[in-house]
């Protein structure tokens, strides 16, 4: 394989990546909040049919995005509504929302399968571009790719480096206790479920109107993909940088996936294609095994030395949730 | 500020948590508020701070109406609470805990809120490292923390909440002489407690709830035999002082050393006989807890054995130390002991034996019933475990507990208890040790520890005293040893003994 190849190939793999990342930092912005949306799978098909079709319909391709980010959003809306007004359980009514959202696209969808609709030019930049290694990566991406980049810089520096961020971090953690210090917890978890479900919605309309452009009902190739979305959240620790080299590591196992088959005839070509989800629950395993206790028993065999740097390793790579996620809050 | 609460009620359905209370607070005064398990004390407090909302019932700030809905309401007027279980991140770093809900710009202005913060902690020293996780800290060291955010956010009205549940001497010495100050500087301090000596030490003034309601003010000198009156309505008799011990061995350590994630401890020995209580003291994790848990088989000792009643019990399970009739009752309850959600009688099925697959239900509200007569707990059979008072939570639990045991393991037996629930629950833990039973059990309280201990063993950092005759300590002296002070004294006396 020339270098060229693999270039054109790491370029592809930071395209297609761009969907996982939007789904992921809304995830985690939601999640932030102690709100888990779990109709992401769903939710990324109906995006990704109702993106389509508006665009299709409008011939713009502005429109068929903002029609993605609405249904995100009003997909959020119907959880934040069920989990923190009615307060029913989150799990119960994020997975129902995933199985409909999901029938819904497909039945939906099907007046406008196969039809070859408008599709996002990639913006390359005129100097930039030429440049060595960097311009094939970066340079020659398209729109939504660029903003994918911008997207993890915003979301981490959001959340880590300003103060409604950091409020955003005490409202999933300790909901009583940013309440005490004047957070309007409930009116704050709407409004990020909410935004976390818009930036989400993005995903459909980047897969349908660029990454694989159109729209092809069941055999889109999308199923799944909001579930992965969900555990590379986990993986990623709530943190969008390293959420965002989860995504990567997804799209780069994928990849390598499609180069590898011509290489090895003899496996099946499902194998192939399944494997990056074993794999990625597999990293998961590993990311979170210090939690473990007999992993801490096994440890303490070892010489101190080496078992203070491994534990420090494990430590840093596992991150704790908010740690109210998934619970609702009320005041007495 | 000055502070006045005007005929303030809030009921819970069928409770009346505050029965039109009315209460004024001086400016530059402390002022205590007493009351029994249950009287209405929290509620009081949570109003004043906006946490929750009265059904009726005014309050004034320095003569003026202010109209308090939320807690950024309460902010904004200068009031700030100290709850009982610390509001704050253990997640996140102190300066970034100290920073969230403070106004200002987008960004977090860490540098200035850190020169800030270094200011406020050496201003009162309290030795507070912004960098540091405040999981790291001691429940003390918490408090010191919302202190200062308290007063970084302009607080003129303090109200704590019963601060000195969880703290050691030392930390509360600090914690007294930091509310003096403060209200030498014209702040008004509300001071939830239990323990009558620190509302006697420290408060201006006293007013006493019951059932919803103020029964009465005090001011200094205060009676300890009125006040006690005035919260339970009746004389409370203080219990003796009596010992049980008997010449076996229960629980035998020998060499045990263990390592927790930060603590280290080495070669420790000692037996528990039938019928001794033994008290664990030290700052809040300085391994005691640890200890406590590897007694119950929760953790393995890197060497040494543990055996009860000379049968090797090493490296076994929880399960196992269950069947030998150990029961352990660790400090967060609630998530451990109890299931919230299912009723009392339910709980008292799952704690028998089981025999078969069904349910009698008469059977077991009969047994339920029986129990919470001869525990005395306040609450009905089909009542849910979380809607009990802690105090009847803690009955609950000794009510849960199978006889015979051999030994009884538990942190923080009466930790926000009022005083005759803690002597009912004593009580019940003496009669245990009657029957031969065998107690370690962890406190913050020194009091505590010395009242009812035979034998103490103090933690340190790691550092573990071998058992000290309760009848050689005092507060002072145990209050130095959990604080690292005296320890080469002690060491050499076990040298040459
Ligand atoms: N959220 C609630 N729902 C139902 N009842 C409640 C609630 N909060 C408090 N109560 C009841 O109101 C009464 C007063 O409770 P409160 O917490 O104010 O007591 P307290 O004086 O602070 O007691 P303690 O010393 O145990 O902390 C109790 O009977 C309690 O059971
Ligand atoms: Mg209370």
């Amino acid at each position: 394989m020339s270098g060229d190849i693999i270039l054109i190939g790491l370029a592809g793999v930071l395209s297609s990546a761009a969907p996982i990342i939007f789904g992921v930092v809304g995830e985690t912005i939601s999640e932030r909040a102690g709100v888990i949306n779990l109709s992401m799978n769903g939710m990324i098909l109906l995006t990704a049919m109702g993106g389509f079709a508006v665009s299709l319909a409008t011939g713009s391709l502005i429109l068929g995005f903002l029609a993605g980010a609405a249904i995100g959003a009003l997909v959020a809306l119907i959880v934040a509504f069920a989990s923190i007004t009615i307060k029913a359980s989150q799990v119960a009514v994020g997975f129902v929302l995933a199985l409909l959202c999901r029938d819904l696209s497909y039945f939906l969808g099907n007046p406008i399968m196969g039809e070859a609709g408008p599709r996002l030019p990639s913006a390359s930049i005129p100097m930039l571009k030429d440049l060595p290694v960097i311009g094939a990566l970066f340079f020659r991406q398209d729109l939504m790719t660029w903003l994918s980049f911008i997207l993890i810089l915003a979301a981490w520096f959001f959340i880590f480096r300003t103060r409604p961020g950091l409020v955003l971090r005490g409202i999933g953690e300790k909901p009583a206790a940013a309440y005490v210090r004047g957070a309007n917890v409930n009116r704050l978890r709407y409004l990020y479920t909410v935004l976390g479900g818009a930036i989400a919605g993005l995903a459909g309309p980047i897969f349908s109107l660029s990454v694989k452009a159109g729209w092809k009902g069941t055999i889109s190739g999308l199923d799944g993909i909001g579930w992965i979305v969900l555990a590379i959240t986990i993986f990623g620790g709530w943190n969008p940088f390293k959420a965002a080299f989860g995504a990567y590591l997804f799209a780069f196992l994928q990849w390598l996936g499609l180069v590898l088959q011509p290489a090895l005839p003899g496996l099946p070509s499902q194998v192939l294609q399944v494997a990056p989800f074993p794999l990625m629950i597999l990293s998961l395993l590993l990311v979170n095994i210090g939690n473990a206790e007999w992993v801490e028993l096994s440890l303490a065999h070892l010489p101190p030395r080496a078992r203070r740097s491994i534990s420090r390793l494990l430590r840093a790579m596992n991150a704790t949730p908010p740690a109210a996620l998934g619970t609702p809050f009320a005041k007495d | 500020m000055q502070v006045e609460l005007r005929d303030i009620r809030k009921t819970y359905g069928p409770v009346k948590a505050n029965a039109g209370i009315s209460l004024r607070i001086p400016a530059a005064s402390i002022q205590g508020i007493l009351g029994e398990n249950g009287a209405g004390k929290s509620t009081l407090m949570k109003i004043l701070s906006g946490f929750i909302l009265p059904d009726s019932g005014e309050i004034f700030l320095d003569g003026q109406a202010v109209s308090i809905r939320s807690p950024a309401d309460s902010i904004r007027n200068g009031i700030g609470m100290l709850h009982q279980d610390p509001l704050d991140f253990p997640p996140m770093k102190l300066i970034d805990d100290f920073i969230l809900g403070h106004p200002g710009a987008l960004g977090l202005g860490k540098a200035a809120a850190a020169r800030e913060f270094r200011a406020l902690a050496e201003q009162f020293d309290f030795a507070l490292e912004p960098e540091a996780w405040v999981d790291s800290l001691t429940v003390g060291e918490r408090q010191q923390l919302e202190i200062l955010r308290l007063l970084w956010l302009g607080a003129r009205v303090l109200i704590l909440d019963e601060p000195t549940t969880g703290i050691s001497l030392p930390q509360k010495e600090k914690l007294f002489a930091t509310l003096k100050r403060l209200a030498a500087e014209g702040m008004s301090i509300l001071f939830v407690s239990h323990k009558l000596e620190d509302v006697e030490f420290l408060c201006d003034r006293a007013a006493v709830l019951r059932q919803g309601s103020l029964v009465g003010e005090a001011r200094p000198p205060f009676d300890t035999r009125t006040l006690v009156e005035m919260m339970f309505g009746k004389e409370v008799p203080l219990a003796e002082r009596r010992t049980t011990v008997r010449e076996s061995g229960i629980l035998q350590v020998r060499d045990v050393s263990l390592e927790g994630l930060r603590i280290q401890m080495r070669n420790v020995s000692f037996e528990v006989r039938a019928g001794e209580v033994i008290g664990l003291a030290g700052m809040e994790g300085s391994g005691q807890s640890t200890f406590l848990g590897a007694c119950a088989g929760l953790s393995r000792p890197v060497e040494g054995s543990f055996c009860i009643e000379e049968q090797d019990m090493t490296g076994r399970s929880h399960h196992d130390y269950k069947k030998e009739g150990v029961a352990y009752l660790p400090a967060a309850r609630l998530e451990e002991g109890l299931v919230p959600g299912l009723s009392l009688t339910e709980h008292f099925v799952l704690a028998e034996e089981k025999k078969g697959v069904f349910i009698d239900r008469r059977k077991a509200r009969r047994l339920a019933q029986e129990r919470i007569e001869l525990y005395n707990i306040k609450g009905r059979p089909e009542s849910t475990v979380e809607s009990l008072s802690g105090g009847n939570q803690q009955r609950m639990l000794l009510a849960l507990l199978r006889s015979p045991l051999s030994l009884i393991l538990v942190e923080h037996p009466t930790r926000g208890l009022d005083i005759e629930s803690t002597i009912y629950i004593w009580s019940k833990l003496k009669a245990r040790c009657a029957e031969g039973t065998g107690i370690v059990f962890i406190s913050a309280d020194l009091d505590e520890i010395l009242q009812y201990s035979d034998r103490v063993i103090v933690f340190f950092a790691g550092k573990v005293s071998p058992p000290l005759p309760a009848s050689s300590l005092n507060v002072d002296r145990l209050g130095a040893l959990i604080g690292g002070k005296l320890w080469e004294e002690l060491e050499s006396e076990v040298a040459h003994a």
